[in-house]
């Protein structure tokens, strides 16, 4: 295999200078020896069989950031050094509510080292941000109101003067009651937002088998490896520039710039690298301290929280407390739904009125069902702001609705999968919100006619475990395959297996009426003979694969090999936020017009004559808001699937769990890119695991108690199962290559398959996650 | 304080200014080797797992002054090329921030058991969490690195990557004048 | 700051004498082994050491040696070398040693900074307990030794004065099957929510118990220990028998609720654990037809 030669690229970089500097010489491959022409073929569409292209869509080319990313040469946003750079380090509260009463920053300015310390007074412009609302304060003003709230900024010398100085601050607090308690709220009227869906008449109906429970979902932390980081580097002219790993770059300029009080193109901003986000990189973290830091004191800051910091840092998913009464006839179909549910969204706005439209409005799953009372609410309290996390409003609900079917198909005495059936939504159904469920033709596509009943990805996904047998209980096991691991608490004593199904619904892409869009320019130019594109979008790579993606779309598109992906920043139009699992769709659907657009300008034109550009800027079909009373409305763009077998042994004697196998079947409309889309689906599949049975952020009074690796426990490579995937293609036919959203539905399902299988294994009902090892034991009544 | 130690094969000198300075704050804050990753500071997360007079440990937990004189590798000079190779080709690359520590340690369970089973590999993987990829594509690697190993016997355990790239932030962010290394190139072999 | 009183926070004795000259003549340097308590604290910034002594050059700290009847592990032998040196005469402390953290701290975590941090989640702690070890603890002023029951005062306390080093902990080999568990919430990498160690004595005819992470401190079991076992005839081990010693390691726990599990649970789960633990010891030690 060839040494990647630094400086000598080799087909795809990730970067690469600006197309009018001059560009790295001698590819490797030898220049074609004439002006290549534009592809005849037609874009690969849906029903359009795509080019074979080496590289190309449908095949897994080297991530371009792959071997930086393996030899530590790849520069995260905590990797950045500027010269002359001063660290800056937050002071953050320690109540849940308080009054400021005074901040004496003397004894932190007068450390030798220290060149700012700032608080809210020193805010330049707005003195409040927010991605839906601007409710959250730069800097505390007058109260706190959750514990974490940033009081003050201290910008020194090194990192550890920094942290220093903020703790010679002194703040003086007068604690307030703590609003902890999101039920209160929502008995007070102190909500972000509340959101009904009515449909037919509930009470009317004379079911044959009815459950009613609450469930509990804790608060899980998006825990991505790579901290809170970003240098800001004042231009010296007044303005400022941000390198920071976030998901939406464009987002972000617009929250910071009324705040610096400065104009938006005063500020440059570009992604630096993402070590993982799932939603904890939406919200601002350190952007507008850190500009503030930078435009104070004349000096590059940088700023990079420690896990303690990260944990209060950023957002986390809603907890929520869900009561759902679900009733059948007796020929197994659901009659009605009814569900109440609160989520938590802490002491600030952020995006959780987005999320509760998402809880309510997938608050069923994908069944049919004509008789619904959902109420659903995000309260206002003071515990720590909650917003984005891979799910988005569809995970709390989906452990609550799958829950609800197992309970259901066993009062019933059907099969887990058959009571599914039985109910699946189907092309043509309605969801709650009256939403048609155009999920998939398989006539339109050309495929079989299935005459008499309409055709349902769902009845279709769940009858293909039949194939695929569960795991057999091998004879002999090391210690570190059962439960407890080398804790060697049982070699077997105790251990029941059991088996359990999960069916995740999630919307891909923004909804409810937002104007969701992407923008891609695209240059294709001749260099040293070679026709190579350049692809310029804002589209943040968090780890997913978008890169590649985008290299491999270029590559089918314009028949290129080599494609050059420029800097993700504010240079071009918003990519929107790498979230939603939307990237895949709107980035790519941007950067394939895009190249569609450069195909056209080709046609009769000579490269050799200068380079080609064109910029798009793609848009989906227009969703609609909820209708506040009934909650009827196309709210959503695209629905994807994703079913789970998980198969756990428990010591039900200790409570502790091994899942041993994960079983997955997801509808992906079109694979793009085979190994990065194993790879979402495992990774989901992971942080689902995580929900079902360690991942929570335990607070007491709005205090957090265990924001820390030590004790806000995620899976270990032994806390995981090998996993066996089975990818559907029901193509889209409105979506770029028929493809659909992929990273979140994977979340969504394992969790309650997980949940199921200890339940099968325990016989007890289980109705909150994380599922401890207490709830599984407290009935044993062994205690003396 | 000058601390002398050996980092990927060459000797290197820190300057100090307290006695608790970790490794990690030293190799990443003084002398400018990131590839070292920072994800927690508590030794619970892997992402700064080195060889210290090849052993793994966390580098946030020693403290550079107990370095004087000793060996250190990092994801630069620890890991076979073989390792690297098979994490770049099985998918088991994502965000990547863990990549570097798990390099490393991948690097000395091969070293120590050339043929591993999935229960070793999960047990001597324990410490090095990974929050995007599930760890199958991880597993998938560490066994076709090991499969290119003995099939290549490979005795050369040193990478021919230059060991402190030399190309410049503005490959990722457009910024000149950075004086440390930043992104690399890759071959884009499908 | 300049580099000779720089030099002077940092003491990195090469024995075991100049390491106690050292810390009598700088009260205010901090030991440090393997770091993996240490350290966590000095990067949280819960604690500032003006000047810190590194324990990892001494090799008499870094040895351990067959006494006869015992072993004598020095201080600064890690979890790594203990899983991998003295499985076979310790396998209750080998046991143990494999459940700590990673292999990362495994690999730099020692037997003499776990008693010295003295946590009641100790993981080392119960074997100890179990097998009567003695610790040997030395200044400039002297040595001495502790019984391990005697060590522990209270929560991260320990009898450990300023200036004082654990030098080695002295372990008697088994003299019958031993037996560790921790429960933690997590398949790997996890603080136990508690943990127990339990060792038969086949010459003396005598149980030990060591109980981990359910009391302000380790503690022992001294009425479980007592319990009457079918010395003679080893079939009429049973079930109620296994429970019976359960009940009494439960009664000796005094835990509390916390962010990794209940007071509750941890009573329920220590006596699950103990009853297992006593089969298993016992039938190792019968043979595969007693204990059912
Ligand atoms: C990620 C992680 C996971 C962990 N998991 C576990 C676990 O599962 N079980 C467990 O029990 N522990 C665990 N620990 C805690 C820690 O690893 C152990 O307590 C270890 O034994 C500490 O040893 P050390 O050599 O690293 O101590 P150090 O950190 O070097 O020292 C700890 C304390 O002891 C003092 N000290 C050290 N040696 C001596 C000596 N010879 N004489 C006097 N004082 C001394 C030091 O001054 C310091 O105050 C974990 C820690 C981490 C970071
Ligand atoms: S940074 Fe050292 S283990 Fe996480
Ligand atoms: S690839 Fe992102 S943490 Fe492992």
């Amino acid at each position: 295999m060839p040494e990647p030669v630094a400086g000598e690229p080799n087909g795809t970089t990730a970067a690469a200078p600006e197309p009018t500097a001059r560009t790295k010489t001698a590819p490797t491959k030898t220049a074609p020896t004439k002006t290549p022409t534009p592809p005849t073929r037609a874009a690969g569409g849906v029903g359009t069989p795509l080019q074979e292209r080496s590289g190309g869509v449908g095949s897994s080319p080297t991530r371009p950031d792959a071997a930086a990313k393996a030899n530590g040469a790849f520069d995260y946003a905590s990797d950045l050094e500027f010269p002359g750079m001063l660290w800056g380090h937050t002071l953050r509260s320690p109540h849940p509510r308080a009054r400021l009463v005074s901040i004496d920053t003397a004894a932190a300015l007068a450390m030798p080292g220290v060149a700012a310390v700032l608080t809210a007074a020193d805010v330049p412009g707005k003195r409040y941000y927010g991605l839906i609302e601007a409710d959250q304060p730069v800097l505390a003003i007058d109260e706190v109101n959750y514990q974490g709230e940033p009081v003050a900024i201290v910008a020194a010398e090194t990192l550890d003067l920094a942290r220093r100085a903020a703790e010679a601050v002194t703040v003086e607090y007068e604690e307030l009651e703590t609003h902890w308690d999101p039920e209160e709220a929502v008995e007070a009227g102190n909500v972000f937002r509340y959101q009904p869906v009515r449909l037919g008449d509930p009470d009317a109906q004379v079911p044959a088998a009815v459950v009613a429970r609450e469930y509990v979902v804790g608060m899980q932390d998006q825990a991505p490896l790579g901290p809170e980081s970003g240098v800001a580097v004042p231009s010296g002219d007044g303005g400022v520039s941000l390198y920071v790993a976030t998901q939406w770059v464009h987002s972000d300029l617009e929250q910071i710039a009324p705040c610096l009080s400065l104009e938006p193109d005063r500020i440059h901003m570009a992604i630096a690298g993402i070590g993982g986000a799932f939603g904890a990189r939406e919200d601002l973290s350190v952007q507008v301290h850190m500009a503030m830091l930078a435009l104070a004191t004349a000096r590059p800051v940088k700023m990079m929280y420690d896990r303690a910091e990260s944990f209060v840092g950023h957002v986390h998913r809603h907890p929520a407390r869900m009561r759902y009464e679900h009733a059948a006839d007796a020929d197994g179909k659901l009659l009605y739904v009814k569900a109440r549910i609160v989520l938590d969204g802490g002491a600030y706005a952020s995006t959780t009125e987005a999320v509760v439209g998402n809880a309510a409005s997938l608050a069923v799953g994908p069944y049919e069902v004509e008789h619904v009372s959902v109420d659903a609410w995000g309260a206002r309290t003071n515990n720590p702001p909650c917003g984005a996390m891979r799910g988005f409003g569809g995970v709390q609900t989906c452990f609550a609705y799958e829950s609800q079917m197992d309970a259901l198909a066993e009062m019933l005495g059907l099969h887990p999968l058959e009571f599914r059936r039985r109910n699946a939504v189907a092309q043509g159904s309605k969801l709650i919100t009256g939403q048609i469920v155009d999920a998939y033709d398989p006539e339109r596509a050309g495929g079989p006619s299935n005459p008499g009943r309409p055709f349902s990805p769902l009845a279709d996904m769940l009858g293909r475990f039949k194939d695929i047998p569960v795991p057999a209980v091998p004879a002999a096991r090391d210690i570190v395959e059962l439960p407890g691991g080398t804790g060697n608490t049982t070699h077997g004593e105790g251990v029941r297996r059991g088996v359990g199904y999960g069916v995740g619904l999630k919307n891909v892409c923004y909804s409810e009426g937002f104007d969701d869009y992407s923008t891609a320019r695209v240059r294709l130019e001749l260099v040293d003979g070679e026709t190579v594109a350049f692809v310029h979008t804002a589209a943040a790579e968090v780890g997913q694969g978008h890169w590649s993606l985008q290299a491999q779309i270029a590559r089918t598109e314009l028949g290129v090999d080599r494609v050059e992906l420029l800097p993700n920043d504010t240079k071009v139009g918003s990519a929107g936020s790498s979230s939603a699992s939307r990237q895949s769709y709107m980035t790519g659907g941007a950067v394939k017009a895009a190249c569609e657009a450069v195909r056209e300008l080709w046609q009769g034109r000579d490269l050799a004559d200068g380079p080609i550009e064109a910029t798009q800027v793609f848009r989906h079909r227009v969703t609609k808001p909820m209708d506040p009373v009934t909650g009827q409305g196309e709210s959503h763009v695209q629905l994807a699937l994703c079913v789970h077998r998980a198969t756990v042994d428990v010591d039900v004697e200790l409570g502790l769990v091994k899942v041993v196998d994960l079983t997955c079947v997801q509808d992906v409309g079109k694979i793009m890119n085979p190994v990065a889309l194993e790879g979402q689906i495992h990774g989901g599949s992971a942080q689902g695991l995580g929900l079902a049975v360690m991942e929570e952020m335990i607070t007491e009074q709005g205090r957090v108690r265990n924001a820390s690796f030590t004790d806000y426990l995620i899976p270990t490579i032994l806390d995981m199962p090998p996993m066996r995937l089975r990818i559907v293609e029901n193509a889209d036919p409105e979506a770029p290559y028929g493809l659909r959203g992929a990273g979140e539905p994977p979340t969504l399902s394992s969790t309650p398959a997980i949940v199921a299988a200890i339940r099968d294994a325990t016989g007890l009902a289980l109705t909150h996650i994380p599922v401890r090892p207490e709830h599984l034991t407290a009935h044993l009544g062994r205690q003396p | 304080m000058r601390v002398e130690l050996r980092i990927d094969g060459e000797a290197a000198v820190a300057e100090i200014d307290r006695p608790g300075e970790s490794l990690l704050s030293t190799l990443r804050d003084r002398l400018g080797l990131t590839g070292t990753k920072n994800a927690c500071e508590q030794g619970e997360c892997g992402s700064c797992t080195v060889l210290l007079d090849g052993d793994p440990v966390c580098s946030c937990l020693v403290a550079t002054a107990q370095c004087e004189g000793r060996e250190v590798k990092t994801v630069v000079g620890a890991v076979p090329r073989p390792v690297r190779d098979a994490f770049i080709a099985c998918g088991a690359v994502q965000c990547g921030f863990c990549t570097p520590g798990l390099l490393v340690s991948v690097a000395d369970l091969l070293e120590r058991e050339p043929d591993p089973r999935d229960a070793q590999i999960r047990e001597a993987l324990a410490g090095n969490l990974c929050r995007c990829t599930g760890y199958e594509k991880i597993i998938d690697a560490v066994h076709a690195a090991a499969e290119a190993m003995s099939s290549e016997a490979i005795s050369d355990g040193v990478p021919r990557v230059p060991a402190r790239s030399h190309l410049h932030h503005n490959q990722w962010i457009n910024v000149s004048n950075i004086p440390r290394a930043a992104g690399d190139s890759t071959e884009d072999t499908p | 700051m300049t580099a000779p009183q720089a030099t002077a926070s940092f003491y990195r004795p090469a024995d075991l004498g100049e390491a106690l000259r050292d810390l009598a003549a700088h009260p205010e340097a901090v030991p440090v082994a393997g770091g993996t308590d240490l350290m966590v604290a000095v990067n949280y910034r819960h604690t500032r050491p003006a000047a810190m002594l590194d324990l990892t050059r001494i090799a008499e700290l870094r040895a351990w040696s067959d006494e006869g009847a015992a072993i004598r592990i020095g201080s600064g032998v890690t979890y790594a070398r203990i899983c991998a040196e003295l499985a076979t005469v310790l396998p209750g402390l080998a046991a143990a040693a494999r459940t700590v953290g990673s292999p990362q701290i495994r690999n730099r975590g020692t037997l003499g900074g776990n008693l010295a941090t003295a946590s009641p989640a100790g993981d080392g702690h119960p074997p100890l307990l179990a097998t009567g070890a003695t610790i040997e603890i030395a200044s400039a002023a002297g040595r001495r030794t502790v019984p391990i029951a005697d060590f522990f005062t209270g929560p991260k306390r320990s009898v450990l004065e300023p200036g004082e080093l654990i030098t080695a902990v002295i372990v008697p080999k088994a003299l019958g099957p031993q037996q560790f568990l921790k429960v933690g919430t997590r398949n790997a990498m996890v603080i136990a929510v508690c943990s127990l160690a339990v060792a038969l004595d086949l010459d003396a005819r005598r149980l030990g118990t060591g109980i981990g992470s359910a009391g302000p401190t380790p503690l022992t079991a001294p009425d479980a220990d007592r319990i009457e076992l079918p010395w003679a005839r080893p079939d009429l081990f049973n079930d109620a028998l296994a429970e019976e010693f359960g009940r009494r390691v439960a009664a000796a726990a005094r835990p509390i609720d916390d962010v990794r599990g209940t007071a509750a649970y941890r009573r329920h789960a220590l006596a699950v654990c103990a009853a297992r633990a006593l089969r298993r010891v016992w039938t190792a030690a019968h043979g595969t037809e007693a204990g059912r």
